[in-house]
Formats: C-alpha cells, structure tokens, sequence
C-alpha cells in the first residue's frame, strides 16, 4: 500500500491497484458521491442532530449539574444513548477516515476465503446481534454495580465518555487490522507488528490474564450461590438442560438451533421456579445448602470436565442458552427501566469518592474507579473476540465500524444499565450487601448497626429491612452478598416487580438474574479455559512440539488441568481470604483486563503507524496512553502503597509483623489461619500485579519502539513490510450502515438487477 | 395481521442469524456458488462437522 505521511484522507479509487471485474456493478459507492452525501447538511438532518445533541445535553445537565435530591433513570438512558449517537455519528467517522481507510472494492476475508464454515459472508445486522452477543457477558453488569460505592456520578461518566474515546476505538481498530489480516488472533498481531520480545511478553501476559478473568468471573458466581440453596439448585440445573440440548442437536434434531434454544428457555425457567420449592422444602434446603469452598472446588472439578468434554456435549448447547439469554434480558432490561424509571436516591459523588478505604472496594478515585469498571468503558478482552471470529464474517469493509465501534457502544449501554438497576435500591442495602463479612459481621442486626455508623448521608437502615428483603427475594439471607452479581439481581428484581408481577415475583426475578449472570460466566469459564489451553499447548509445543497436536489427548489434558488448576487456586484463594475476596481480587481483574486493553492498543498503534497515518494517530494514543497510566498507577499503588488496605505488600508485612509479634489475631483475621492466609494471598496477589505490569511496560516500549521506527522509514522515504493480505478485488456489495443512504440504495438495486450467475452467492437475505 | 405474522417471522429469521442457526443453509449456498463436484455434507454431517471443528478451534467468549 502506499504510503501517506501526511496522513491526508486518501481516496480508495485514486490508489489501489484492484481490477474489478467488469461484468458487474461496482463494489463501492463512488468517494465523490459518498463525500457529498456525508458533507451534505439537509434542514431535516440538522434538526435531528441539534434534537440529539439538545437532549443529551440537557440530560447530562441533569445528572451533573442539577443532582436534585432524586434523579430520574430515564436521565441515565438520554445522556447515554445520545453520546453514543454523536460518537457513532462523528466520532468513529474520524477514526475511519484517517486510520482505518476502508475500501469496499477489496473483498473482505469472508469472500476470498469463503469456505461456507468459518469464513462466511454475514448481513451487518445479523452479524452486530452476533458480536454482541460475544462480547457481552458478565462483566458490564458487576463491574458497574462495585464502582456504585463511589456514588453514580464517576461512573456513568467514565463508562459513557470512556467508551466513545477507548473502548470502541479499541473494539473497531481490532477488528479492522485483523480483518485486513485474514482474521489473525491479537497474538499473532502482536508478534507480527512487535517483533519476538513484544511478541512473546504479550503472550504470556493474555496466558495470565485469562486466568485471572475467569478466576475472578468464577468468583462471582461463587459469591452468589453460596448458602443459596434455590440458586445452587436452578443454576446446576443448567447442566443437565445442557447436555439434553446438546444431545438433542447432535442425534435427535440435528440443526434445529432456534427449537432446541427455545426448549432448553422453558426448561431453564422452569428450574428457577423449582428452585423455589425445592429450597422451600427441608430436603431440599439442606441438600442444595452450599458453603462458599464447596461450590468452588464443585466449580473447579466441572470447569475441568467440560473443557475436556467435546464441545457439542455441553459447550455449545450452553452457548446458545447463553446467547437467547443475553438478548432476551438485555432488551427486558431496557424496555423495564424505560418504562418503570426509577429515581434515583443515591448522590452523584458519595462520600467514598475523596477517600481511599471504601468498603466496597479500597482505593483512591483515581486509578481505582477506572479499573473497577472495565467491561462497559474499556475492555482489553474483547481484542480477544474482534480478533478472531467477527472479521472472518464480515461482508464489507465499510462494515466494521458499525460492528466494531457499534457493537461495543451496545455493551457500553448494558453497564449504564446495570449501574442504574444497582443504584435503585436502598444505600444503605447496598452497603450491607456489598461489604465483606469481616466489615458487617454477617448478621442483619450487626450490619445495620455497621452501616448506620458509616455516618453517609440519607442513610438509615433497619434489620427489618434486610430480613423482608431477604425474604423478598427468596434468600436466607442478603448481609454481604459481595460480587455485584446479587445486588444488580435486587435491583433488577425491584424495578421488574413494578413492571410484571408485584413483590410476589420478586424472588423470581432475583433468580432469574442469578441465573443468567451464571450462565453468561460460566460459558466465559469454559470457553476461557479452553482458549488458554490452546494457548498454552502452543507454547509448551515451541519446546516439546508433540504438544502442538490438538488431538494428543495427555497433553490436552495436562494443559487443561495446568489452566484449571491456576484459575482454581486464585479462586479459593478468594473464597477463603479472611478480608473478604472479592474487594481485593476485583482490582487485579481490572488491572488485568485494561492492561490487556493496553497491549492490543499498543498493537493497533505500531499498525497505524505502519500505515503512516501520524498526524492522526493521537486516536490510539490517547486511550492507550490513559490505559497505560490507569493500569500502571493502580499496579503501582498495588504494589507500593504504605496503607495496608491498597499495597498488597503493605498488608503483606503488617499481617506478618502481626504473626511475629505472636498475636492471635489481627484486623479482619481472627485467628492465626486466616493471618496465615493473608500473609500467603497478598504475596501472591503482588506478584501478580509486578508480572503483569512488567510485561505490559514490555509491550508498550516495543510499540513505542516499533511505531518511532515506522515515522523514521516514512520520512526516509523507505518501504516498510505490510503485513495485510494481499488485496482481493471484491465481487459483492452491502450498505455499510443499519440504514442504506440513498447512493448506497440505488448501487444495492443495481446489484440486485444482475443475473443471478454473476452474482456470488446471497449472503442471507438482506 | 399478515403484517405482524411477516413481522414475527424477520424477527425470528433474525434471531436465527444471530444464534448461527442458518449455518446449514449457508453452507449449502457456499457449496452450490463455488461449484464443488462431490455432493455437498448432509444436515447431520454439517452439524456433526461445525461443534466438532470448534474442539480443536476453540472461540473466545467475553466476559
């Protein structure tokens, strides 16, 4: 390609070298035309942009300006929606006007290597519902609900804001450079534009923070099933549901996706309502009576056996439950709060935003805020997916930005909601459920006591009313249901209640949310555990190459057991902590995924900079460079802070000095053991935070490196490698957008005219 | 009423398309366009083909 040091826009016409077949109709609306359509500013268009930019102007005045003593939800819902509509709108034009450059004329690899499986030619619309559905799991609706603590303000600001400038510019530029690489892994990019230090450091550190992410997602699931003998129940009930399902595809109706989805609903709604009379009975409730360290060994032993299961046994069946799930909750969730608003009673900043030992999670405002909520603003994981599987099915390059940066604005809506549902409930029940049983002591009356004394504002709580909430919801008890999971399922079943149902079904839809958090997290288990296997398979297989054979059963096995058996071990290591798991785990889960965001930034920038678009390059270096300093502070204060509550070290010689000085207990310890393990867990949790930020900082200097060395080629005037496919010229067309612009109309209707063999095959009906 | 059961119908084709229930199908058009000489995988096999190839092409799913 050539090369263009201004970084001026360049015309697709003017510079490749395709020949498109001239048989057919062209394969991109012409750049002048296209130009003219977007320069062209009609009275209808104006109006309707000013109508946006009004309204969310006016509901971000609302939520940050006004803050009356109550804010409406629907607030919450207009500023969102309508940043994202002027980011899609301008923004992500930016972006793909000055670093990506699309060329419809270049067929995309779901057309040159169409091979009717993985590659296939995908309608945008079907394929935005699919990459949704893929990124979007758990994370946007714990992530959220844990950053409440700091009042609404932060967070709404940083998921909204966060995602227009980092998270989708990541999700898009992903998915373009790999798309234009045959859909290579973020890996293999990264080796490739990195060289083999880079390479080999960003290997190993998505390795490790895999293994986090699915420990810590496991940890939720843990945290919400624990003495819950109704979730416990309705939750291992998808098992079975599961495997029926996948039988059912595989032997009795092969390909019936949409009925077997459908079946496996009413079973899993089912189970839910089961799972209330079975807890109901004492069998039942003694049976599916659950210790938190019982269901996580039960989670270690079913993670392993299903990542050695063959897929279509529970994986894929499970997937598709997951998928039908996520849509069909996401949009009740949406309709629910649009047609219940909720007022919202919590402040924009609490008093937890200007101090550093909130109970939820420690830290100060900056950097903690920006780590704990990564899925939803920014997160590093999704490379993972916008590398990989969406650009082997992608029609038109054009489409990318609707897919990618569309796509993660999507997800980035799921965590505004989420945050809304969470901060509808009760303050002062949020803290009571979000505190570690060392802070409220476990029982309604020592909470309530623990949280009137916090002293915040506006909050007074009684023991009455966690037991009627508690037994609302059909729980034995809510005290410190810590992992976000059971405080997004309160509030979700307090706005749902008054949309369906009344308080009689709030314990359904308690339950009901408990269980699609499960199941969006254990899928991610799984198929988390199998991708780490593969990688670490590959790996071990530079050294032993018999470990490259996929089918090698002892090497499947011994690789899946390594991976099952580190994420185990930070999984009871976060049951177990006497300081209460979640809140010193959900940091590193942050760290880990934005440092992760970190190195496929860092991958995109050494990229652009290949493709010489400098002046614009401060579009990735900007939230990789806010990354970077996020990530890298949080870790820093991780690991050198003197207050015990942030420094993992800190704490680590405090508890140790404790041992020494011969007490039997100390802090949230209470017992020589549990002081034990706290000197054990912070030891190791430090470690952790110095691996991953010194392969991050690894990763980052080698694309600093790689990038200073494509500015210097460019004004030497020397060619640089290319590591695209070579260009295809495309035989097919599709609008790039949900809604075909008239230009883009008028081409499809020309398409449409052709005989049917010109035409390559219909990908499925537009 | 014709008009709402069309309706329903492009919505679930839609939800299809998203759950990759009309892989078959465009397994089947792929095969058809690119003019292979064997026949093309019965339903069964198709299915049987697709989980199978994901055992060793495992697919990341976000959290």
């Amino acid at each position: 390609m050539g090369k263009m040091p201004d970084g001026k826009a360049r015309t697709a016409l003017s510079e490749d070298a395709l020949v498109p077949d001239p048989k057919l109709p062209p394969t991109s609306v012409d750049e002048a035309v296209l130009e003219a359509e977007e320069r062209k500013w009609t009275p209808a268009k104006i109006a309707i942009w000013a109508a946006i930019a009004l309204l969310g102007g006016v509901a971000w005045f609302m939520l940050a300006i006004v803050r009356g003593e109550t804010v409406n939800a629907i607030w919450f819902v207009f500023a969102s929606v309508c940043t994202y509509l002027i980011g899609y709108r301008f923004y992500s034009k930016v972006i793909e006007r000055y670093i990506t450059r699309p060329n419809d004329r270049r067929a995309t690899p779901a057309e040159y290597k169409a091979d009717g499986k993985d590659y296939v030619r995908t309608d945008r619309n079907v394929l935005f519902g699919h990459h949704f559905a893929a990124i979007a799991g758990a994370g946007p609706l714990v992530g959220p609900v844990i950053a409440a603590q700091m009042g609404y303000l932060p967070g709404t600001i940083w998921i909204i804001i966060g995602v227009v400038l980092a998270g989708a510019v990541q999700d898009y530029l992903v998915l373009f450079f790999s798309m234009r690489r045959g859909g290579r892994s973020l890996g293999q990019m990264a080796r490739e534009e990195l060289g083999v230090i880079g390479g080999t450091a960003a290997l190993v550190a998505t390795l490790l923070i895999m293994v986090i992410i699915v420990a810590i997602l496991a940890l939720v699931v843990v945290n919400a099933l624990g003495e819950s003998p109704w979730g416990v129940f309705s939750v291992g009930m998808t098992i079975p549901i599961a495997l029926f399902m996948g039988v059912y595809l595989r032997y009795l109706r092969p390909g019936k996706v949409l009925e077997v989805s459908l079946i496996g609903f009413v079973l899993l709604m089912a189970a839910i309502i089961g799972g209330g009379a079975v807890a109901g009975t004492e069998w039942g409730a003694a049976f599916f009576h659950l210790d938190k360290v019982t269901i996580a060994w039960g989670l270690i032993v079913y993670g392993f056996i299903a990542a050695i299961l063959p897929v279509w046994l529970l994986l894929a069946p499970r997937d598709y439950l997951s998928t039908f799930m996520k849509i069909g909750v996401i949009v009740m969730l949406a309709l629910a709060i649009i047609v219940v608003r909720p007022e919202i009673t919590v402040p924009a900043f609490s008093e937890f935003a200007s101090r550093e030992n909130g109970p939820v999670f420690p830290g100060a405002l900056f950097p903690f805020l920006f780590v704990t909520i990564a899925c939803g603003a920014l997160s590093g994981f999704h490379a993972l997916i916008s590398s990989g599987t969406t650009p082997k099915l992608i029609e038109k390059e054009r489409q990318a930005r609707l897919i990618g940066y569309g796509g993660m604005l999507m997800e980035s809506f799921v965590a505004i909601m989420a945050l809304v549902a969470a901060i509808s409930i009760d303050r002062g029940l949020y803290f009571a459920m979000n505190s570690p049983a060392a802070l409220t002591g476990g029982t309604v009356q020592t909470a309530a006591t623990w949280v009137n004394s916090l002293g915040l504002a506006g909050v007074n709580i009684t023991p009455d009313l966690l037991t009627e909430t508690a037994r609302n919801v059909g729980e034995e008890s809510i005290v410190s249901r810590t992992g976000g999971a059971p405080t997004l399922a309160v509030g979700l079943a307090h706005i749902m209640q008054q949309f369906i149902g009344g308080t009689a079904m709030m314990a359904f839809w308690y339950h009901f949310a408990i269980m699609f958090e499960a199941l969006f997290i254990l899928t991610a288990v799984d198929a988390g555990t199998r991708v780490a296997r593969f990688m670490l398979q590959d790996s071990i297989g530079n050294l032993i190459p018999k470990f490259k054979e996929h089918s090698w059963r002892p090497g499947a096995w011994l690789c899946t057991a390594i991976m099952v058996g580190a994420w185990g071990a930070v999984l009871l290591m976060g049951v177990t902590d006497p300081l209460g798991g979640i809140n010193t785990l959900f940091p590193l889960f942050g760290i880990a995924n934005q440092l992760l965001a970190a190195i496929a930034l860092s991958v995109c920038l050494a990229i652009a900079a290949r493709r010489a678009s400098f002046k614009y390059l401060w579009i990735v270096a900007l939230p990789l460079a806010f990354a970077a300093v996020v990530t890298i502070t949080a870790s820093f204060q991780k690991i050198f802070s003197p207050v015990p509550a942030v420094g993992y070290f800190a704490n680590n010689a405090a508890f140790a000095k404790a041992l020494a000085d011969g007490k039997t207990e100390f802090g949230t310890a209470k017992s020589v053991a549990a002081m034990e393990a706290v000197v054990r867990n912070t030891m190791i949790q430090g470690w952790l935070s110095v691996i991953f930020v010194v392969l991050s900082i690894i990763v980052i200097i080698t694309a600093i490196v790689a990038t200073a060395k494509a500015f210097r080629d460019a004004r030497n005037g020397v060619a640089h490698a290319d590591h695209e496919d070579p260009a295809v010229p495309s035989r097919a067309y599709a609008p790039a957008g949900f809604i075909p612009t008239p230009a883009e109309r008028e081409l499809v209707a020309e398409w449409n005219k052709l005989p049917a063999d010109l035409r390559l095959e219909k990908a499925a009906h537009h | 009423m014709n008009a709402i059961l069309e309706g329903f119908r492009g919505f679930a084709r839609y939800f299809g398309g998203v759950m990759g229930a009309d892989a078959y199908a465009k397994y089947l058009e792929h095969h058809a366009a690119s003019g292979h000489e064997e026949a093309p995988m019965t339903e069964r096999e198709f299915w049987r083909d697709h989980t199978d190839r994901q055992d060793s092409n495992p697919q990341g799913r976000c959290c």
